[in-house]
């Protein structure tokens, strides 16, 4: 009799649903474990568009002024990475500001976090110019 | 006593106010200044075809030992050495010519010629390399492969392969490890309304400026009145490329 209850618990197809329900509780507790990026504040009062719309559409923009400075010569300040940069730089200890190895970088810290890899800064500066060899931004 | 010296102040500052106008005046005068104020564009407002940039290069004032040029190129678009001549970039070059039977030699400065028609265009199977609206060639390096078909297509041998992993670039220069490169006109320069840095630094040396930046199709600038009134030459004018660049001397 106890083996034919052992038989119908294990051909309940509940028992898969089970499993899964144990993976996601493992995979939320990991979630919760993985160190939220700490985001540094940029230089002026606000964004040139909102937080919410910059982390879902901030390659858009960007694409969007690259072919556009690329092709047609327009190079304004308002979505190009090179202001981006400027006013997201983080500095090191040392006062300097960081490069995209550092995970400090603000551009780095979010795509860690995300497991996104990005090559914008195998070509690009992925910090402002100093504007002579050793000064202090 | 207090009104009294309210109208003095008052006077005071008309008079300073029309004595800065004319020292503004005076700064303006020489024409070179307001030139190159009105020739500047907007930001936000696209090039056209209407301007086609290009340089005019006299060979007889290039000195045999200056190098200005080479080194305002080098520096303003973060170009690195790396000691292996026959693989580092170079965008601009001095090249030495000699008669071999009257033994005259003459130097000049090579480098992209800005084609009308670009063969780095015509081969490049990605359509990375690109000729702007006002005639300057560059590459894309977005969608550029790295296939250096462009590199054997220029009879100029303008274009340089970057071979090694480019750090510390200028904000407004992006370089980058296999990609192809090569004169930019100073694009970034030209687009604030300013001349390229190589032109910049030659007008500074000594023998004088042998490299003019100019408006082809303005027939009113310096450049296409010189080309109207002075004999000069395009490099290897057989191709029929019709380069941005032309030179006199040589």
């Amino acid at each position: 009799m106890l083996s034919k209850a052992i038989q119908f618990i294990a051909h309940r197809p509940a028992f898969p649903a089970a499993i899964i329900i144990t993976a996601c509780v493992i995979s939320v507790s990991a979630l919760a474990g993985a160190p939220k990026p700490d985001i540094p504040k940029g230089k002026g009062d606000r964004c040139v568009e909102d937080t919410d719309y910059m982390r879902k559409n901030h390659m858009e923009l960007l694409l969007h002024q690259r072919d556009e400075t690329m092709y047609r010569g327009i190079r304004t300040k308002k979505h190009s990475l090179k202001e981006c940069i400027d006013c997201h730089a983080v500095n090191d200890n040392t006062g300097q500001p960081v490069s995209h190895l550092d995970s400090k970088h603000f551009c780095v810290q979010c795509h860690e976090y995300a497991s996104v890899k990005i090559d914008c800064f195998d070509c690009h500066a992925s910090k402002p110019r100093a504007q002579q060899a050793g000064q202090r931004l | 006593m207090s009104e009294q010296k309210n109208q003095i102040d008052e006077y005071r500052r008309s008079f300073l106010g029309k004595g800065a106008a004319l020292a503004g005046l005076a700064t303006l005068a020489p024409g070179v200044i307001l030139h190159t104020v009105a020739r500047a564009k907007p930001a936000d407002e696209a090039i056209t075809g209407k301007v086609r940039w290009g340089f005019l290069i006299d060979a007889n004032k290039c000195a045999e030992n200056c190098d200005a040029c080479v080194r305002a190129c080098d520096e303003e678009n973060g170009i690195t050495k790396f000691g292996r001549p026959e693989t580092d970039a170079q965008w601009i070059r001095k090249v030495t010519l000699r008669n071999k039977q009257t033994n005259h030699t003459i130097n000049l400065p090579m480098m992209c010629q800005h084609c009308a028609h670009p063969p780095c265009v015509d081969v490049c199977p990605t359509g990375a390399s690109f000729k702007r609206a006002d005639g300057i060639v560059l590459v894309d390096k977005h969608i550029c492969i790295g296939c250096r078909y462009c590199m054997m297509a220029c009879p100029y041998k303008a274009r340089s392969f970057i071979h090694e992993t480019v750090t510390d670039q200028n904000p407004d220069v992006p370089r980058g490890k296999g990609t192809v490169e090569s004169c930019t006109l100073c694009v970034h320069r030209v687009d604030r309304g300013e001349t390229p840095a190589c032109a910049e630094a030659c007008a500074k040396t000594v023998e004088g400026p042998a490299i003019l930046f100019g408006d082809l199709n303005d027939p009113n600038s310096e450049i296409s009145k010189r080309l109207a009134s002075e004999p000069s030459t395009a490099v290897r004018a057989d191709f029929r490329l019709d380069p941005g660049v032309r030179y006199q001397g040589i």
